[in-house]
């Protein structure tokens, strides 16, 4: 290559990870009452970072009881005004530390920091700007007059988008005046406890937010602690269905955020270039660590092989390596359990007949680290056209009709997005609606905006993130 | 049901059958169970459902949802508003049969039966209108339209609560309105009328397998419908028994179906509903376009 | 790469009639202007640091065309900017020379001389630069007067009244002719994109420039407001990738006109990198039509060689 990029390391200097942390409980980094202590790592260097708490069911019972004495004697007696004032606080807060916040999400995710300074955190900020503004304003939600906070959400979320996660979980569960217990991911838990140190700054009254670190028991305890009025929780369809499971029968209300496998639709007539964008973006943000990616990649048999010839003279341009390194844009995956499941699931696919490949790319010996890779040949009985990857591998399918395309994308038991490309504006809508998918993209995937509702049609789990929408998973508005 | 009218002549009997996919089958098993009015007179042997019967009926549902949710509000709005002209119609039918069902005197079962039709028309107007309440534009930053509209869930699986004429029309209604197709448990001591209101719907124009009714046993049907992976949502308003429904909710995880509990307090199904109901059996579909020459 | 617009027709048979042409210049896939626009963004992003920017900064001075469009012009400012292009930091004989000096064409004799036998090319505006408002064989005039008095290039405009007629074939052959009258010159066209409105036709005209045996597309005159854009000249790269993949024959980019900073060069040059790859960076195939942005090019090239942020009465005043 004639023009090589020298390395663009973005500073480490910015952040600042305690040899250990404690949990943050009523206002407090606290130590734990029984749990114990776990390693969380750097993915792409497979470095201890730092020392966390897997909660356990006393400290999980700690950290409800706060939130519950805070819901009950502070932030339900807060007027929705100052609610408000309190997000917005923690919003300029998220964007004044947003380069220290987005570093240390590279360095415990693995994720490219370009992604997590350009995407993440200012996602993260604009959301909790977003739902500051609703605290005064429930009663224009359409959901009645004087509607009603739930009482303690206790929130469990993923490793993808850790600290905005937290966000599309906090910003409307305060917002609507419900004080939380947030369970980050057993392996991405620094910037939730960095947020908690924001929230100390925020002055936010204690209680109203606690951070209880831990793994999956943790977070089984926190969803069935009987103190809990709302759970959410966004991962796996199998963890969701387990917790749909475990809150049958109680009033707990339940919200889950959970798994898909989009079909990214190209016809013949699409912008070719955007569409090759629109495919990279759609597999490859976040290394494909995306609920919504679009992993199915249904192409018209007229373009397929034009459009496979450019999507692989783009992959050949995609730079795989250092997080930290602001050309990289495939960074490391996030877990050796993440890698032994992709790794599983693409040898699936080569068993199966479809083809593999994957652009010259060397990867880092450290860490965990998968390269981009295309499945063609691909057909709707294969494992990797219906089981959700989470990583860099796209499965590429053909159709000839609209009727065909549609078909295919929708079955699955999937329906969390999609996307369709085209410049045919009719062609667009009829997709559209017959989509069975929460989010449609067109002309465009992976777009994310606090203002916009999200979430998913059947096994991808039920109520919407973001908008006015997003309130309702956090307000009594039973009559 | 008298025997004889004033000029003595002896009544012809209905026979009482499930109504599935626009028909009115016997029960696949053969079976049938003694329904009775509120003072223990014989009224009719009811189908007494399988889960054999209530698998076609998800069939006949899940056919039917492609057409009826791509109707359009307006047309689906003048069919519900058909059912209370047609419910109307046989006020005199229904009054009697909700006046041996409950127990109540004509008066009391009359005035649930015009409750019963004003549902209907006050849920045909919502038809075309609770896209524009629910739905938003939404003011993305960045150059794209960006808009949510809510669509309906699929096929909904409806254990009736015991109020056997204006509770159905009230979990029904809400169901279809926007598009859904439902499979329906009658209160398995009252189902008569919900059979009646089948023959309502099926003079209505309302397209076979849109609502599909299961007399019997909720017991005994509503564990394969909560356990099915082709039914999308379920309503359990009319499980009374607490634990049946903690498993029945259980049982729906298996493909993450939406759940409507049962309410906790007894409701008053004469007053105004609601979007609730609605809500509960509605997607929100967000949809994203560049803005750009 | 094959596209589907274009199928293995011979270039003949696309250039028949108006309609053939029309056929298939809307056949080509669309731009979706959010889309190329983000795509542009993010590029713009990469981070130049170091190694790669000492690279970057020299491949960019080579492959500047040194220009100078005034009414005011005189051949004392035209030799001063050729002795610039010649030696761009008398300080420092690793910098590179620039690729050419663009003048107009009463001026091309004094750059010829100028120049001598430096290895720097000279460019010349004509048919009418920069409204393109004239007939045909007065502009032919003006580009053999240029060629005759020594011009290695033409930048030509092209008629965009006829374009955004649809005079398509109006626009080919009159590309045509003065590729014609070029003789041995190489042929930039100028698409004046900031008058074409949409990157859908952008990429047309690029084919349609190509088609009719351009050497070079060319974004802007710099007379027009906006000129050279990222996002447009991510179309063209495009466009001339493709044409190469279908007909086997490279094209060269000039992005022109407002290109100031060294720092916004490093980002076409990553367009270049990542739209078209090796073998488009290099002068033959890619140029900045600049004037001001030389001087930042060298500013920014100190400043990596000394540590020290450099200062502007340093350089010399074009």
């Amino acid at each position: 290559m004639v023009f090589e990029y020298a390395p663009a390391p973005e500073s480490t200097a910015i952040v600042d990870i305690a040899p250990s942390y404690g949990l943050f409980i009523g206002g407090e980094m606290v130590d734990p009452r029984d749990g114990a202590l776990f390693k969380t790592v750097n993915p792409a260097t497979d470095e201890v970072l730092s020392e966390v708490v897997a909660a356990g069911p006393e400290d999980v019972d700690r950290a409800v009881t706060a939130a519950r004495d805070a819901y009950e004697h502070r932030w339900s007696r807060l007027s929705g005004r100052d609610r408000g004032k309190y997000l917005y606080r923690l919003a300029r807060l998220v964007q004044e530390r947003s380069r220290e916040l987005a570093v240390l999400e590279s360095i415990d995710n693995g994720k490219p920091i370009r992604e997590s300074r350009d995407v993440d955190l200012p996602l993260v900020a604009a959301h909790l700007f977003y739902y500051a503004g609703w605290a005064d304003k429930l009663g224009y939600a359409g959901f009645g007059p004087d509607p009603r906070p739930l009482g303690v959400a206790g929130q469990v979320i993923p490793w993808n988008f850790p600290l905005l996660m937290l966000a599309w979980k906090i910003a409307p569960a305060l917002a609507a005046g419900n004080t939380v217990v947030l369970k980050p991911a057993e392996t991405t838990p620094l910037t939730a406890l960095a947020f908690a140190d924001i929230c100390r700054q925020a002055d936010l009254p204690p209680g109203v937010v606690n951070i209880i670190t831990g793994a999956g028991d943790t977070g089984r305890t926190l969803v069935e602690h009987p103190g809990v009025d709302k759970v959410a929780f966004t991962g796996s369809t199998e963890v969701g269905r387990q917790i749909a499971r475990a809150v049958a029968g109680s009033r707990k209300k339940l919200t889950l955020e959970l798994g898909g496998k989009a079909a990214n639709i190209v016809f013949d007539d699409a912008p070719l270039d955007q569409a090759v964008e629109g495919i990279v973006n759609g597999i490859f943000f976040n290394q494909g660590h995306v609920c919504c990616a679009g992993s199915r990649l249904l192409v018209q048999e007229s373009i397929a092989d034009d459009l496979l010839d450019r999507l692989k003279h783009r992959l050949a341009t995609l730079r795989l390596g250092d997080p930290l390194d602001k050309n990289t844009d495939i960074g490391a995956i996030n877990s050796q359990a993440q890698l032994d499941k992709i790794r599983e699931l693409s040898a699936a696919g080569e068993h199966e007949g479809a083809e593999r490949w994957s652009p010259a790319c060397e990867l880092p010996e450290r860490g965990w680290w998968f390269p981009p890779t295309v499945f063609t040949g691909v057909t709707q009985a294969h494992r990797i056209a219906r089981e959700e990857i989470f990583g860099p591998v796209l499965s590429v399918l053909t159709f000839r009709t609209p009727a065909e395309a549609l078909e295919k994308a929708n079955n699955t038991p999937y329906g969390l997005s999609a996307g369709v490309w085209t410049d045919k504006g009719s062609r667009i809508l009829w997709m559209a609606q017959r989509l069975r998918a929460g989010v449609v993209w067109a002309n465009t995937f992976n777009r994310f905006d606090p203002t916009s509702p999200f979430g998913g049609y059947k096994e991808s789990g039920y109520g919407r993130e973001g908008g006015r929408h997003g309130l309702e998973a956090y307000l009594d508005v039973r009559a | 049901m008298s025997e004889r009218d004033g000029s003595g002549r002896l009544a012809v009997r209905k026979t009482y059958k499930l109504y599935v996919g626009g028909a009115f089958p016997r029960s696949e098993s053969g079976r049938t169970y003694e329904v009775r009015a509120a003072d223990g007179r014989f009224l009719a042997n009811a189908a007494l459902a399988s889960r054999k019967d209530a698998r076609d009926a998800v069939v006949a549902a899940r056919k039917a949802f492609a057409g009826w949710s791509s109707a359009t509000a307006y047309n689906r709005g003048q069919v519900l508003y058909r059912v209370a002209e047609m419910l109307e119609g046989r006020r005199a039918q229904f009054t009697a049969e909700v006046a041996d069902a409950e127990g109540l005197d004509t008066d009391r079962a009359g005035r649930i039966v015009d409750a019963a039709v004003d549902r209907w028309v006050w849920y045909a107007g919502w038809s075309d209108k609770v896209h524009q309440v629910h739905g938003s534009s939404n003011p993305v930053a960045g150059p794209y339209f960006d808009f949510s509209v809510p669509e309906p869930t699929g096929v909904v699986a409806v254990v009736a609560p015991s109020s056997p004429l204006l509770g159905l029309v009230s979990v029904v209604a809400p169901v279809i309105v926007t598009g859904n197709t439902c499979v329906v448990v009658a209160p398995e001591d009252a189902p008569l009328p919900a059979i009646s209101l089948s023959e309502v719907l099926a003079t209505s124009d309302l397209p076979g397998g849109v609502v599909n009714l299961l007399t019997g046993r909720p017991a005994e049907i509503a564990p394969w419908l909560a356990s099915h992976m082709d039914v999308n949502a379920i309503d359990l308003t009319g499980v009374a028994d607490g634990e049946l429904a903690t498993d029945l909710e259980a049982s729906a995880a298996g493909n993450l179906k939406r759940v409507v509990r049962p309410p906790q307090a007894a409701p008053d199904w004469s007053a105004e509903p609601g979007l609730d109901r609605m809500l509960a059996f509605l997607e929100t579909k967000t949809v994203w376009h560049p803005v750009g020459t | 790469m094959s596209t589907t617009a274009l199928a293995p027709a011979s270039l003949a048979d696309v250039t028949a009639s108006n309609a053939t042409l029309r056929r298939v210049l809307h056949g080509l896939p669309g731009v979706d202007q959010v889309g190329v626009e983000a795509r542009a963004a993010t590029l713009a992003t990469r981070s130049i640091k170091t190694t790669a920017k000492q690279f970057a900064l020299d491949l960019a001075i080579g492959m500047v065309d040194l220009t100078t469009l005034e009414g005011q012009d005189t051949p004392g400012k035209v030799r001063a900017l050729c002795a610039k292009g010649r030696r761009p930091d008398p300080t420092d004989p690793t910098c590179p020379q620039v690729a050419a000096i663009c003048v107009y064409g009463d001026l091309v004799p004094v750059a010829v001389d100028a120049l001598g036998d430096s290895g720097v090319r000279v460019a010349a505006v004509a048919t009418a630069f920069p409204s393109g408002r004239a007939p045909l064989d007065v502009k032919l005039a003006d580009v053999r007067a240029a060629v005759e008095a020594g011009a290695d290039e033409i930048d030509m405009v092209i008629d965009r009244g006829a374009y955004l007629a649809g005079r398509y074939l109006d626009v080919h052959d009159e590309i045509v002719a003065t590729r014609d009258a070029c003789g041995d010159a190489h042929l930039k066209v100028i698409l004046e994109t900031g008058e074409l409105a949409t990157y859908d036709n952008v990429r047309r005209a690029s084919w349609l420039a190509m088609v009719a045996g351009a050497d070079f597309v060319k974004t802007s005159t710099g007379k027009v407001s906006p000129a050279a854009t990222l996002p447009v000249t991510l179309v063209m790269l495009e466009a001339v990738r493709d044409f190469r993949a279908q007909t086997g024959r490279q094209v060269g980019v000039k992005a022109a006109g407002g290109i100031r900073a060294a720092k916004d060069a490093v980002r076409y040059l990553v367009v270049v990198n990542e739209t078209c790859g090796d073998d488009w960076l290099s002068a033959e195939w890619f140029r900045f039509g600049a004037s001001s942005l030389l001087n930042d090019l060298l500013m920014q090239r100190q400043k990596l060689a000394t540590g020290n942020y450099a200062g502007p009465d340093y350089f010399t005043l074009d």
